[in-house]
């Protein structure tokens, strides 16, 4: 559903509902997991139904995230290599985040901050879906070394940390950048839109 | 649940102080290999007492029967043939089981609140009912002790009779075994006893007989006596110098609560930056220029 016949297609319907089964299990697994985590955030297994319903389902979970983003990353990673822009762009960044990106270099559909994003969530996935597969007591952890399980608990545990906190600096710049979370809920964004932040792209798309 | 006789020194996953004011004694039962004839009387007694049946399995070539813990056997003998010069062939023999640290590894990993507690008289016991079956205890012993059970998903090991122990009895181990290798008492007397037994035992040739409590753990409340102390390893690879692992003190350190401010610094960060800065709307002048293009667009 087009709201402007001028706005521009940034996403595709199944590319929105990849990242939605992405998100969605991520936000959890993020939950199921930090009850886990620390007993400050005990309290969150019981959104699970309870202590063991959260341990049965964090790791089936965790399949489900990892297969369906997966699937995104095929889908967008020859869009996120870095160029010397980008380079050019993450040395400004600072800027932009204090409000001022008038000397931020032109961008493409993502920025180099984006595609930084990206390549580090990859990075998570992977060592998540290892180190995960290596705690799962139920059906793996038993064909590893305890040294190994062990050293998979401390990856799992600092990963998921890390990776939480970057899902957070994702939806805060989608919150930031007015104008950018309508392209995940109808996939369109304004001209202005594109033309302000991702001006290769609008030229790229409109030819202006 | 815990008996309310036996005050609480930890509690698994629990940031505040247990209910704990009493002063109990501390406890230990002590395990003299060089007296145990490998008769599996404390293996009998144990299943026995806490009610519980392994399966039958197959011989192994080997006295180990079974062949390791289970969620059903918490204690099993192990049997090791040792041969040296010295000595020609030794058969070394050894209760296995929870030790019951100082400083349980179990208890350090264990995320869930109160499925394993440390009572003041250093008795290590699981809670089942609280238990999720996640097995970080497996990963944060040791010893190689905690088994989870394949019919409910609970881990379970040797409670050192902390029922009996409550009311006043000795662990049915302690009561069956027909050499008296085994000793239940104060950890002081026990550490008495066992200190007169390597007297005898260094006086009988075993030069380098002595006491099993590992200082790692904080020291154990189940203790051995062996007669070769400065090889632990002889007696089916009990640990020269066990701790809980670095990657576990690691895992459960004071880094979680550093990552957990972290992220909150994030999130609070974020927030604040939103009403420092604003947000980041697109510019008066970019719409211009768009309209201008699509004006000249509408022309053509
Ligand atoms: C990719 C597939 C994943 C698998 C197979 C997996 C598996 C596991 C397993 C088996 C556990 C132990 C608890 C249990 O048995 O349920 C666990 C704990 C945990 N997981 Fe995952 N997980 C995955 C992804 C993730 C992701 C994406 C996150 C981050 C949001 C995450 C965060 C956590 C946390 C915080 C814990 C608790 C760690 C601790 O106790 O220190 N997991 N995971
Ligand atoms: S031997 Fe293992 S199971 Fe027993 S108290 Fe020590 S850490 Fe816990
Ligand atoms: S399996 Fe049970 S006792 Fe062991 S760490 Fe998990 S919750 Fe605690």
């Amino acid at each position: 559903m087009k709201r402007d016949p001028n706005d521009l297609q940034r996403y595709t319907a199944s590319e929105r509902a990849n990242h939605w089964v992405v998100g969605i299990s991520f936000i959890l697994i993020a939950l199921s997991g930090l009850a886990l985590f620390h007993p400050a955030f005990w309290p969150l297994s019981m959104l699970f139904g309870g202590g063991v319903w959260t341990r049965i389902l964090h790791p089936f979970l965790g399949v489900l995230m990892a297969v369906s983003f997966a699937a995104m990353a095929v889908r967008f990673w020859k869009l996120n290599v870095m160029t010397p822009t980008d380079w050019e762009w993450l040395k400004r960044a600072k800027e932009m985040v204090n409000g001022d990106d008038h000397n931020m270099p032109i961008m493409g559909k993502y920025n180099g901050g984006q595609k930084m994003l990206f390549w580090a969530l990859v990075v998570c996935m992977a060592l998540l879906f290892v180190s995960g597969i290596l705690i799962w007591r139920a059906y793996f952890s038993g064909f590893f070394p305890v040294g190994v399980v062990r050293l998979g608990a401390v990856v799992h545990a600092a990963v998921a940390a890390v990776m939480i906190a970057l899902i957070f600096v994702h939806v805060y710049a989608a919150i930031w950048v007015k104008g950018t979370i309508r392209a995940m809920w109808y996939g369109t964004v304004t001209r202005p839109w594109a033309k302000q932040h991702h001006r290769a792209w609008y030229k790229e798309m409109t030819g202006k | 649940m815990p008996l309310q006789s036996l005050d609480i020194a930890a509690r698994s996953a629990t940031t505040t102080p247990p209910p704990g004011i009493r002063k109990t004694l501390e406890v230990a039962k002590l395990i003299d290999v060089t007296k145990c004839i490998g008769c599996k009387a404390c293996q009998v007694a144990c299943m026995q007492w806490n009610d519980v049946r392994d399966e039958v399995g197959e011989n192994h070539g080997t006295y180990d029967n079974p062949r390791d813990l289970t969620a059903n056997s918490w204690t099993v003998m192990r049997y090791s043939e040792v041969e040296s010069q010295e000595r020609g062939l030794e058969w070394l023999i050894r209760k296995d089981g929870c030790m019951h640290c100082e400083d349980p590894g179990c208890l350090k990993a264990c995320p869930s609140p109160g499925a394993i507690i440390k009572y003041a008289n250093g008795i290590v016991d699981m809670q089942q009912e609280n238990c999720i079956g996640c097995g970080y205890c497996i990963t944060g012993c040791p010893f190689n002790v905690p088994r989870i059970s394949e019919k409910d998903h609970k881990a379970y090991k040797c409670t050192l009779c902390s029922d009996r122990v409550a009311v006043g009895l000795e662990p049915a181990c302690v009561k069956v075994c027909p050499t008296g290798c085994i000793s239940f008492g104060s950890k002081e007397d026990m550490k008495d006893i066992a200190e007169e037994r390597v007297v005898e035992l260094k006086e009988r040739g075993y030069g380098n007989a002595g006491l099993y409590d590992p200082q790692g753990v904080g020291g154990t409340h189940v203790m051995y006596v062996l007669h070769h102390a400065d090889k632990p390893g002889l007696y089916h690879d009990l640990p020269t110098d066990p701790a809980i692992s670095p990657m576990v003190s690691l895992w459960k350190g004071v880094t979680k609560p550093l990552a957990t401010l972290g992220l909150a610094a994030v999130a609070i960060g974020s927030l604040f930056h939103y009403v420092t800065k604003g947000p980041n709307e697109v510019s008066k002048e970019t719409e211009k220029e768009v309209e201008k293009e699509l004006e000249e667009e509408g022309k053509q």
